[in-house]
């Protein structure tokens, strides 16, 4: 007989004596969140092993066709559990967790019964969404936490939109690369100073970045240009995605990879959405209005930095994507990625990367609809947009991917250089 | 300068040899099983000693040669890219090119908007899946382009997976349909699959070229497409060497010479860098030490006696082998056989009985069983006892080797068959029902594929050191681990034992899925042909860590199972034909459509001497003419009953199409009401059939979605070809709230599937899918009223809309409540009459018959009340859920099950109905287990997919009628 799942909670004594550890969704941007649970008190470790045994431990513990995200990210977690080199009576996870119509919202009760499965139960799971959050008395987001994490996540996509336009062309290797990482320091310690993340702060350090970005040598040979999007774990996740941007910069590409702010600016909105749609309180929405002005400002500040201070391409701002989406998709297509999905497409296409990976784990429902059922749609608005849907799952053989990938950037190519 | 193209594929390696003016000197083609690197110098040092050339450009192209280009900075074209530089060169006027290889299937669009579609994780439909067929036909490749210019019906077989089309051809062989109308068959699924897989809702028209193996070498399969896409298309010269050719045209920049070329090659060690398992056997005496262990006995026993022995014959018709035994009452076997069914299992049996009497001419038959695929059949040629289903036979057969056994493991050709034993019951069945990765055929196909025979092949990997970490994956995927294995440089041996392993790892994590090795139990019993195979037997015994049992006749396990059962239930005279009456034995086979419903099932009429008939491929009873006695309980009939009174009309304003999928199949009382009211005429879409699903899924944008949101794209079609210009279908993130759930969503599908069919409408189509909120009433009208106002300029008033919407309410409660009404007065009858109930949960749209298949017609005329979610999940609450219970339809599952787990009757089962591609029922189908498993209820779930066979299904349904009726004795 089965026996059903129990609810363990992480309470205040665990703050103490538990380490937390949770998935590399976004490698750049987790390394800042990392330093501000740190500096909140909490001891962190963001997970780093990978292999094909993350994906057997994942078939194990998980239904075969559940989403791929979950599998592996499941995957990794209970591999690090056996693996030996944590304590398991002194160890949590935390997930991050989106809502909605999509199974995605179930994450972190898959994780619950495969911890259940691996006899490994005692582990209490933190789950992490903008939503709903599960009461946890020894993980609390407080207010000056969640500041420094939204800052964390602002800086995060400042850093990757940025380092992504010069690694491929710097005249001396190594130095993008080198920058990043000073200034993942320097935010880390600012934050640890108390400062750093207020939206004045945080407006000048863009200036500084977007400077500092554009004083690297860069030797501006014509590239293919080509953006990711997709799923979101997929899309960024190097675990995840086959390591797909590394093997477009080997491939010679520049690599675009919108941030994590529109999605966020997106998962705020989408409720307020609903109520314009179906109707419902107006009280919620207000609440929703305020953390999506304070969110605005940062997107605003970023754009206004790149637009004043340098010639790199800036992304668009939400609204500007919202209104992209709409004369392709309804905006009440608000699954998973829903229409922000299509949207990003578009945009990628208008400033340039007309070559795009669309990355979806195998039978993505959403995905059926924002990603692969609009491409042909994209291609009637804008003959040059060269797409290739990429399926990522237990199955699927990276020489394949990469095979699909290659024909993409052929016909990029062609377009750049012309005929053969 | 000579230019040198060559085209590694995933079996064949293709070079071209180009002067500076482009013309062909040379071109070669050749298997290359798999000896990769060894090939090409060979073609090369050929080609040298033609030429006495020594620079030369080169350049490589072809999906199995990415990996040698990268390592020997080769220059390399992607394959498409090289089939379009060959097809400017050569045919520049071409619209389309189709190209078919071993593993890989492409349609190139040039004209207009260039567009190139690949096949992506599914390899169905192509050179690959065509071998496997002819195999399992047992014929050449060439007979079968022979045979299928014969044919003279056409059957519909799905070829989305080798595993699929599969469980439609045995079948069809097994019912005695004939081999040239499955070859034509086979090619016509190809072209389906071509079409509504990679067309990517692109029409194929203009100049169409046709290339590729397959394509080239199959008259037959050109005529196909041809004829499905009403177009004259050319297969060129050279059409094998289109890739090859577009790389040597590539190969101007860099240039090589021979030598340097030769050698870099003849250096060339793949990287040897692959993931791998322990070996098998480390030593000889470890081997030997096995073999003690599982001594292996022939499976062809042929005793001869003229006593009058009283035997009991078992006969197990399998997918790909007949096995037969007679037993003596003494439960010892004393005659048998074993041997491949070449796909006609009758005239074998025949044959087999013939020699049984030949070798006992006094001997007397007092029973006899028959079991497996062909159970019916030979049950009905050959006159048998008793007809049981394979889990029984099996269970019945262990049981003699290990009173105890705990768990019962059969490998077949194509299918595996796991039970779990508690309490001396079958507990739970484990089936492959859509992947056969796990399964022997997979194996045998390999080693053919690798040019070995399937014995040479399991020998070869037993001492292999390093066996190929393959993981557990579909065979279709394995196609391309192997392919990278090799790549990597992977020895034969090393990837034939990593194949078994991986036989063992697929049946144990993604058939059984196990968690905890030790869920399985100790006393295992391992049977059927697969584990004949040491390497296979050996995996398991180390991938579970203790060892099993193999009967030393394991290949025949289940005809001994059918044969014990016949001489436990045995009659004073068995019925079986004797050896006069199969003198006169005659068979014959015809094929017609069933004109009794618009299903229009294909079947096959096997006559038998007497003028007896079998009819096969029938989904209802009608086409059997057997009179039924009493009207079956079912649901299902009841609302589809309902549903029928909705009714097409012309309304005084526009008519409005409405497309009968996905949610409409509940929320047709609604908006026919709506509309209705409002002096709409409507128009609601035909039935859905196969013919509605060939009209759209030329424009179906993802393969891998759902079949009840690929039907959609028919029903769009057939309601713009009865002229309807309006067609309206809302998006509706949130479904109706019955309280049942946390959140009362609709699956993304449902949800928003109508943004996708729009993508694929012209201007002369008006399609609305307004985003609408049913579960907000008073907000539904504002919006509503919008809508109208927004879309048509009829003057309508508030008011009357604000009526109209309230009657549709109404309309839609109205129908809930009738079917929960029924619900319960079908439970209470059943309560009153002792009568076994079985709720079969799905989605609404599982009540369209050509996404269940007839599956509720079939458990309804077993004489079982037949019940669904929505009709019961009414007697009990919101059921406790484990995961997040947030969507509306699923919460009724839920609900349902937790009335089947709590109900005071105890004759109660539960079946899920699962549409493969559902994301969402990955997650609902383990809660639905966990619920009923908690309550000590056996969970059963359908997988059911385009395929419309009933095959495994009907084996998982009776297993569990079975495994009820034992338990209920107990």
């Amino acid at each position: 007989m089965t026996e059903r799942v129990p609810l363990h909670l992480f309470t205040k004594e665990m703050k103490e004596t538990h380490t937390l550890l949770f998935p590399n969704m976004l490698p750049l941007h987790f390394q800042l969140v990392q330093n501000v649970l740190k500096g909140s008190g909490y001891k962190v470790e963001l997970l780093h092993n990978e292999g094909a045994h993350l994906i057997e431990e994942g078939l194990r513990y998980v239904h075969n066709d559940t989403c791929y995200p979950a599998l592996i990210t499941i995957g990794q977690m209970i591999d690090a559990l056996k693996s030996g080199g944590y304590d398991l009576e002194h160890v949590a996870l935390i997930m991050t967790q989106t809502g909605g119509g999509c199974r995605a919202s179930n994450y972190i009760y898959l994780l619950r019964k495969a911890l259940k499965d691996a006899g490994m139960e005692q582990v209490p799971v933190i789950s992490v969404s903008l939503g709903k959050m599960e009461n946890h008395p020894g993980f609390k987001l407080t207010f000056p936490m969640l500041r420094r994490l939204l800052a964390a996540l602002a800086y995060g996509d400042a850093l990757m939109l940025l380092s992504n336009q010069t690694r491929p062309y710097e005249k001396e290797k190594g130095q993008t690369d080198q920058l990043v990482d000073d200034w993942v320091q320097t935010i880390s310690e600012l934050f640890q100073n108390n400062t750093g993340f207020s939206l004045n702060q945080v407006r000048q350090n863009y200036s500084k970045i977007v400077c500092d970005f554009s004083r690297i040598p860069l030797k501006k040979t014509p590239k293919v240009k080509v953006g990711i999007v997709g799923e979101i774990f997929v899309k960024y996740s190097p675990l995840a995605n086959n390591h797909l941007q590394d093997f477009l910069e080997q491939e010679a590409c520049e690599v675009m990879v919108p941030g994590i702010m529109q999605f966020m600016l997106y998962a705020i909105d989408m409720p307020m959405e609903d109520v314009r749609l179906y109707g419902g309180s107006k009280f919620a929405k207000q609440a929703s209005m305020l953390i999506y002005t304070y969110l605005s400002k940062f997107e605003a500040a970023l754009i206004d930095a790149v637009k004043t201070k340098s010639d790199f391409t800036a992304p668009a701002s939400y609204s500007a994507l919202k209104e992209k989406a709409r004369q392709l998709i309804g905006i009440g297509c608000k699954m998973g990625e829903g229409w922000l999905l299509t949207a990003e497409m578009v945009e990628l296409v208008e400033s340039g990367y007309e070559n795009i990976v669309c990355t979806q784990p195998f039978g993505c429902l959403p995905n059926h609809i924002a990603g692969k059922g609009m491409i042909s749609s994209i291609r009637n608005a804008y003959p040059k947009a060269n797409i290739v849907a990429i399926d990522y799952d237990p199955g699927a053989t990276k020489v394949n991917q990469e095979n699909r990938i290659k024909l993409m950037l052929a016909i990029g190519k062609e377009n750049i250089f012309g005929n053969l | 300068m000579l230019r040198i193209g060559m085209d590694i594929g995933s079996t064949t390696l293709k070079s071209v040899v180009l002067d500076e003016e482009g013309t062909i000197l040379y071109q070669q083609y050749e298997r290359h099983y798999a000896q990769i690197t060894d090939k090409v110098i060979e073609m090369l040092k050929h080609i040298r000693s033609m030429f006495s050339k020594n620079t030369i450009h080169f350049c490589i192209s072809g999906s199995a040669g990415m990996g040698l280009a990268n390592e020997l900075h080769i220059p390399f074209a992607q394959e498409v890219y090289a089939t379009r530089a060959a097809i400017k060169a050569l045919l520049p006027e071409t619209d389309v090119v189709i190209e078919l290889g071993g593993e890989d299937a492409k349609i190139l669009f040039l004209s207009g908007m260039m567009d190139v579609c690949m096949n992506g994780s599914c390899a169905g439909g192509t050179g690959a899946f065509i071998d496997q067929m002819a195999t399992l036909l047992g014929i050449s490749q060439k007979e079968m382009n022979a045979l299928a210019s014969d044919h003279k019906k056409i059957y519909s077989i799905a070829s989305r997976c080798g595993v699929f089309a599969k469980s439609d051809i045995q079948p069809l062989l097994n019912q005695g349909a004939c081999k040239e109308d499955i070859s034509a068959s086979i090619f016509q699924a190809v072209v389906n699959q071509t079409i509504a897989g990679l067309a990517h809702g692109r029409k194929i028209d203009g100049n169409i070229v046709y290339l590729g193996g397959p394509l080239t070498f199959f008259s037959e399969l050109r005529a196909a497409f041809d004829k499905t896409l009403h177009k004259q298309g050319i297969c060129p010269p050279y059409s094998l060497y289109y890739v090859a050719y577009g790389a040597a045209l590539l190969s101007k920049q860099e240039s090589f010479s021979f030598d340097v070329l030769l050698k870099m090659l003849g250096d060339y060690r793949a990287s040897d860098q692959y993931a791998s398992c322990p070996p098998l056997f480390k030593s000889q005496k470890e081997y030997q030490d096995f073999t003690s262990r599982h001594p292996k006995e022939s499976q062809i026993i042929k005793k001869r006696s003229n006593e009058p022995v009283r035997l009991s014959v078992g006969i197990d018709a399998g997918s790909t082998t007949l096995k037969a035994v007679a037993i003596d009452e003494n439960k010892e076997i004393v005659f048998s056989d074993y041997m491949s069914n070449a796909g006609n299992p009758v005239p074998l049996v025949k044959a087999f009985l013939e020699d049984l009497y030949a070798h006992f001419p006094n001997g007397k038959v007092i029973g006899s069983a028959t079991t497996g695929y062909g159970e019916e059949i030979i049950q009905h040629a050959f006159h048998a006892d008793h007809g049981i289903v394979e889990t029984i036979a099996h269970y019945t057969a262990a049981k003699q080797y290990d009173p105890n056994v705990d768990f019962i493991i059969d490998i077949g050709g194509q299918d595996i068959k796991c039970f779990q034993i508690r309490n001396q019951a079958i507990d739970s069945i484990y089936l492959n029902e859509a992947c056969s990765s796990g399964c022997g055929s997979f194996l045998q196909t390999f080693a053919q594929a690798l040019g070995y025979s399937i014995e040479e092949f399991s020998q070869k990997g037993l001492f292999a050191p390093r066996p190929v970490d393959l993981g557990s994956r579909c065979t279709v995927f394995m196609n391309s681990s192997v392919k990278q294995a090799q790549k990597d440089g992977a020895t034969i041996e090393n990837i034939a034992a990593g194949l078994s392993i991986s036989v063992v790892k697929n049946a144990l994590y993604k058939v059984i899925r196990i968690k905890d090795k030790q869920e399985l139990g100790t006393h295992i019993i391992t049977q059927g042909g697969t584990f004949l195979n040491d390497s296979v037997l050996r995996a398991f015994e180390q991938e579970l860590g203790h060892p099993v049992i193999r009967p030393a006749r394991s290949g025949l396990m289940g005809a001994y199972g059918a044969a014990l059962y016949a001489l436990e239930n045995r009659c004073e005279k068995s019925v079986l034909m004797n050896a006069r009456e199969l003198e006169r034995f005659k068979h014959q086979v015809q094929a017609i459509t069933c004109q009794g419903c618009t299903n229009h099932c294909r079947l096959t009429i096997n006559t038998f001497e007497n003028g007896e008939r079998y009819i096969a491929g029938n989904q209802c009873e009608k086409p059997l003419g057997t009179s039924k006695t009493k009207a079956p309980i079912s649901i299902y009939t009841f609302k589809k009953e309902l549903l029928s009174k909705y009714v097409s009309f012309e309304g005084e304003k526009e008519r409005i199409g409405l497309m009968l999928g996905l949610n409409m199949y509940e929320l047709l009382p609604f908006w026919y009401t709506l509309f209705k009211e409002l002096g709409f005429g409507i128009e609601i879409s035909p039935p859905s059939s196969k013919a509605i699903y060939h009209k759209g899924q030329g424009t179906i944008p993802s393969d891998t979605v759902c079949y009840p949101a690929k039907l959609m794209h028919g029903h769009l079609m057939a309601l713009k070809e009865k002229g309807i210009k309006t067609i309206f279908h809302p998006c509706l993130s949130y479904n109706v709230d019955e309280h049942r759930s946390n959140d009362h969503y609709n699956c993304p599908i449902v949800a928003y599937y109508p943004e996708v069919l729009k993508t694929t409408l012209d201007e002369d189509v008006r399609f609305l899918y307004p985003y609408f909120g049913l579960h907000r009433p008073k907000d539904f009208e504002k919006h509503f009223y919008e809508f109208l106002m927004n879309t048509w300029s009829y003057p309508f008033s508030k008011k009357e809309v604000a009526e109209a919407v309230n009657k549709a309410y109404r309309e839609y409660a109205r129908h809930m409540e009738s079917i929960r009404d029924q619900g319960d007065r079908y439970y209470r009858y059943a309560c009153e009459h002792g009568l076994p109930v079985l709720i079969l949960c799905g989605r609404p749209y599982h009540l369209d018959e050509e996404i269940n298949h007839g599956i509720d017609k079939f458990i309804a005329s077993q004489g079982i009340v037949l019940l669904s979610e929505d009709s019961v999940a009414h007697m009990s609450q919101k059921a406790d859920t484990d995961i997040l219970n947030q969507w509306t339809y699923h919460a009724r599952m839920y609900s349902a099950a937790d009335f089947a787990c709590h109900a005071t009757y105890p004759n109660i089962e539960v079946v899920q109905l699962v549409s493969f591609g559902c994301g969402l029922d990955a997650i609902t189908s383990d809660e639905m287990r966990a619920i009923l498993e908690t309550h000590g209820k056996l969970y059963t779930q359908l997988k059911i997919d385009e395929v419309s066979n009933l095959g495994a299904i009907k084996i998982r349904l009776r297993s569990l009628f079975a495994t009820k009726r034992r338990k209920m004795y107990d």
